[in-house]
């Protein structure tokens, strides 16, 4: 008998956002950048992507509902048969990105990574990055559903196109994507320029890096995060907004977390999130839960992710979730001086916070 | 004692076939390599995606990533048949009279022997393409089913409607059946002498635990062998009704390895079987009776091909490790 290694998975970036927000404008930038790796490409058409690689990949978007009686399990049939066919000449990139039109839904690209065993053998969703135009943001959250979705199901967002709007109409735009998704990393570009180190190679999905990649995990105000020194934005129409300055102690502000997107202030935004925090949890509660809430929220619940502490188990436990499907795993051994705390963030639409919090809660271990 | 002749060949290999006595092994970089009297290799695409023989003519076609759909004789010589520029043609298909199908995105295409081609528009993508046994008809895999075309005549098309995404398809030798092999590890079943609506019409084969992506009918087409399981899955369509209500064959088992290719002898009721971790067996219907033919190698078997006479297979792997088992030593 032969041992063979199985080859390290290829990262697989999904590029989101509407028409005009600068997509294209990226692509050419991972195409063309000094970074000395190859990638495959998948868009939905040429278009305007002036680069002539042989390994851009025209297919047409379509969507397969399984036949597994779960309405939100979908998955992009074509993104199966291009992922495989690149798959058998492995060698001729390092990475795959995938362009999706305007007014895609993200999740069934996401999905295709997590229910076809042979993509998933093979590659590894890596991040979903979803690009705003900062001016018409306000417009698009207006007239299509798709706008917010694409925000609130990306790892990574780019706030585009910021010379365009001016530093009030941008932070409001800022606080709109956050009000949207708290745990995703917002950069300001303009015509998409942006260290490509923060788009692509992210590990967002991935349960060993997602958290040790972002060791502020839903603390919202990190340096990754848009709130920077040069931040001259108005801070007023958030009630935690206090705590975005940089000389705070991390230790003083995690109760806001449970306040302020519940009815949000932002007009035309629908999707809630929903942040927990708790102390160590009885894993023969938390199982059946996080089974239970996404079997019957599933359909609602956008993303999901987080860190449990388990009553005697001296590892964290990482989770993460995409509607129905949810995958957990050990990370790393928790570190001295850690605090054991578990944080679970939940994205989605029409979700009974009060019952999320208190069956969450219930699921703590007691303490001796 | 069955002897193996390797070939190594670099990369994926798609497809095992035989014209005349001659093995061609079709790589995914689009390289075609023969034995015949050594050697001998021929460029055919940029990337080669699907690879099938055309038994009306004893040549391959060939559908690449670089739009083109080929006809490769036995002399090696290529000849483009159709393209789509930028079009990756992942589905070909082999039809009597020398009509070839292929498709890309939601178009399926015949091309005739005199070179003209007819479309047919299908609304979702088409993932797979046969050709009826009898009259020059294809099957379209797609979505929620198959869409039946008389090729010469422009009229609606016959829909086999089942839900779910329908990858592959193939009609049975004698033309009864029509089966498809779906995303959600199934096959599915049409009876097409039967009633539309009526209940023996569908056939659910279910139970696999992976994929089906290797069917092959057995000589007299009384079973149909396939792959997706630690064992071969082989269901038996001799009766009026096909396999509904009998349990299929489940020959070659193994405990944790998955049968990744299976191809019926030309003549016997023997199947050849290959797994995951490059093992082939074959395999008897009649008693289970199994022979090793070669031993697990460093990658899944993609393809298999008997020659004419079943005495010669030849197999194709996922890491290139190739070869032709002589099963009379």
């Amino acid at each position: 008998m032969t041992e063979t290694a199985l080859p390290k998975p290829i990262p697989v970036t999904v590029l989101t956002g509407y028409l005009g927000a600068g997509k294209t404008t990226l692509l050419n930038r991972i195409l063309t950048g000094n970074h000395g790796k190859k990638y495959a490409v998948i868009v939905n058409e040429f278009g305007e992507i002036g680069i002539d690689n042989d390994l851009i990949v025209e297919s047409d978007e379509e969507i397969y509902e399984m036949n597994n009686g779960c309405i939100c399990c979908t998955v992009r049939g074509d993104l199966i048969r291009v992922v495989e066919g690149l798959m058998r000449r492995p060698g001729r990139f390092d990475a795959i990105v995938v362009e999706t039109t305007g007014l895609a839904d993200p999740v069934p690209v996401a999905q295709t990574f997590f229910m076809d065993d042979d993509v998933r053998q093979k590659t590894e969703l890596d991040a979903v990055v979803a690009l705003v135009d900062a001016k018409h943001l306000p417009l698009r959250l207006k007239d299509s559903r798709e706008a917010e979705d694409q925000i609130a199901f990306a790892d990574v967002v780019l706030v585009n196109k910021t010379d365009l709007v001016t530093p009030e109409e941008l932070a409001k735009v800022e606080a709109t994507v956050r009000a949207i998704n708290p745990s995703a990393r917002i950069h300001r570009t303009t015509r998409s320029d942006i260290d490509l180190t923060k788009v692509l190679d992210q590990g967002a999905f991935n349960l060993e890096r997602a958290l040790e990649n972002d060791p502020h995990f839903l603390d919202h105000d990190h340096e990754d995060h848009v709130c920077g020194p040069d931040c001259g934005h108005d801070h007023h129409h958030h009630d935690h907004d206090h705590h975005h300055h940089h000389d705070h102690d991390h230790d003083h502000h995690h109760d806001h977390d449970h306040h302020h997107h519940d009815a949000s202030p932002i007009h035309d935004v629908t999707v809630q999130s929903i942040s927990l925090r708790g102390g160590e949890m009885n894993p023969d509660r938390f199982f059946p839960w996080i089974q239970k809430i996404t079997q019957t929220d599933g359909p609602n619940i956008l993303r999901l992710k987080g860190i449990i502490a388990f009553a005697g188990d001296d590892e964290r436990y990482v989770v993460q979730g995409v509607h129905m499907i949810v995958e957990g795993d050990h990370q790393r051994a928790w570190k001295d001086g850690e605090k054991r705390e578990s944080r679970l963030v939940f994205i989605g639409r029409d979700l009974d916070r009060e019952k999320i919090e208190r069956t969450f809660k219930a699921c703590e271990a007691q303490k001796a | 004692m069955p002897t193996v002749a390797p070939l190594d060949l670099d990369g994926h290999v798609v497809a095992a076939a035989f014209l005349g006595d001659v093995p061609f092994f079709a790589t995914a970089s689009g390289a075609v390599h023969r034995l015949d009297h050594g050697q001998k290799v021929t460029e055919a695409h940029d990337g080669l995606l699907a690879c099938v023989r055309d038994e009306a003519n004893d040549t391959l076609v060939t559908g690449g990533e670089d739009g083109k759909v080929m006809r490769i004789s036995a002399d090696g010589t290529a000849t483009l048949l159709a393209e789509v520029p930028r079009k990756w043609i992942s589905v070909v298909a082999a039809g009597p009279q020398g009509a070839v199908g292929f498709a890309e995105g939601r178009t399926a295409r015949v091309r005739l022997a005199d070179g003209t081609i007819r479309e047919f528009a299908e609304s979702r993508s088409v993932e797979g393409i046969a050709f009826a046994p009898k009259g020059l008809r294809i099957g379209v895999a797609r979505y929620n089913g198959v869409s039946l075309h008389w090729v010469a005549m422009a009229g609606q098309p016959v829909d086999l409607e089942w839900k779910g995404a329908h990858t592959g398809v193939t009609f049975s030798p004698d033309g009864r059946f029509v089966v498809t092999s779906m995303q959600e590890n199934a096959l599915h079943g049409w009876k097409l002498d039967s009633k539309p609506g009526a209940d023996t019409r569908h056939m659910r084969m279910t139970g696999y635990p992976a994929k089906v992506k290797s069917l092959s009918w057995s000589a007299k087409g009384k079973w149909l062998a396939s792959s997706g399981a630690p064992a071969a899955i082989v269901w038996p369509f001799a009766a009026k009704d096909g396999p509904m209500g009998k349990p299929p064959l489940e020959l070659g088992t193994r405990a944790d390895v998955m049968v990744t290719a299976v191809a019926c002898h030309p003549a016997e009721d023997v199947v050849a079987i290959g797994y995951s971790d490059g093992m082939v067996l074959a395999a008897r219907f009649s008693d289970s009776r199994e022979v090793l033919l070669r031993r697990p190698g460093k990658g899944a078997v993609t393809s298999m091909a008997w020659s004419r006479n079943g005495k010669l297979l030849a197999f194709a792997s996922e890491a290139g490790d190739c070869g032709v088992v002589d099963l009379t030593g």
